[in-house]
């Protein structure tokens, strides 16, 4: 077992109970944190297959800019383990029975299936910011235009449901005067 | 490392923002169990970058990290004014299309 494979073990691990840590946890601030430590565990696992812009760009996005977003969020609304509710115990498990169902369908469909290869562990330049800019910008140029009037309209829809509403249609939710 | 390795981790990665997504209440518990449902994905699509040595596979990913933005700040501005009518952030409270 050499330094590749037990970085892959330690970073997997690491992934999956973090990522546990995520559904089972009672405080969302908890939740939040695990979920960090598991884009983390996943930004080794980019930085194992030779893709280090990936890691680099999932770090400042989404450990970054998403999770605070969603501290923020948490925040704001002052969230924390006593309010927070609770599913019954026979949901929990039929949640727990499906998800558990659907890795074993996958894993079947896996087990029949034609992949089959082994990932070198020899560097290449795939993941290096050059060759993804040139493939960016030679084969996806369409797409990329089009993603940039997706955010402009998520950014304009964001604000649009955040503004506040005038309040003579619904009483009840000044909080100002209660 | 073989290739199923990764398959297996992204698999297991994907079941448990299922099984979250099933389990919690809360609706931010929920928005969380999607992002890692789609981090698995990229996991997933960057192995196969490495097993093939194309680099349209990590392109793809930079599009799901876009959508990924994108939605969560509609979802994140829509439970904040859920928020701010029901003060609860409980998916069951949200059930008035049923009646």
């Amino acid at each position: 077992m050499d330094l590749f494979e037990i970085l892959f073990w330690i970073l997997t691990i690491g992934a999956i109970s973090s990522a546990l840590g995520v559904i089972l946890s009672r405080n969302p601030i908890n939740s939040v944190i695990c979920l960090i430590a598991t884009f983390f565990a996943i930004s080794g696992h980019y930085v194992l297959l030779n893709a280090q812009f990936l890691a680099v760009v999932n770090i400042i996005v989404y450990a970054g800019a998403i999770m605070v977003l969603f501290l923020f969020v948490i925040m704001l609304m002052n969230l924390n383990a006593d309010v927070e509710p609770q599913k019954s115990r026979l949901v929990q498990f039929a949640g727990i029975i499906s998800g558990g169902i659907l890795f074993l369908v996958i894993l079947a469909a896996l087990r029949d299936s034609k992949i089959n290869g082994t990932l070198e562990k020899s560097a290449n330049s795939v993941g290096l910011i050059e060759n993804l800019g040139k493939t960016l910008f030679q084969n996806y140029v369409l797409p990329f235009e089009i993603s940039s009037v997706l955010f402009l309209s998520a950014m304009i829809g964001a604000m649009v449901i955040g503004k506040k509403e005038p309040s003579n249609d619904l009483p009840e939710r000044s909080p100002n005067q209660n | 490392m073989p290739i199923q390795y990764y398959l297996f981790l992204s698999f297991a990665l994907f079941s448990i923002g299922i099984m979250g997504a099933l389990m919690r209440r809360n609706a931010i518990i929920i928005f969380m169990c999607i992002e890692l449902m789609l981090n698995a994905v990229n996991l997933l699509l960057v192995a196969f970058s490495k097993l093939y040595n194309d680099a349209s596979s990590q392109i793809f990913v930079f599009f799901i990290m876009v959508v990924a933005a994108a939605e969560v700040a509609v979802g994140l501005a829509v439970i904040v004014m859920m928020y701010r009518r029901v003060h609860s952030v409980d998916i069951n409270i949200l059930n008035r299309l049923k009646h």
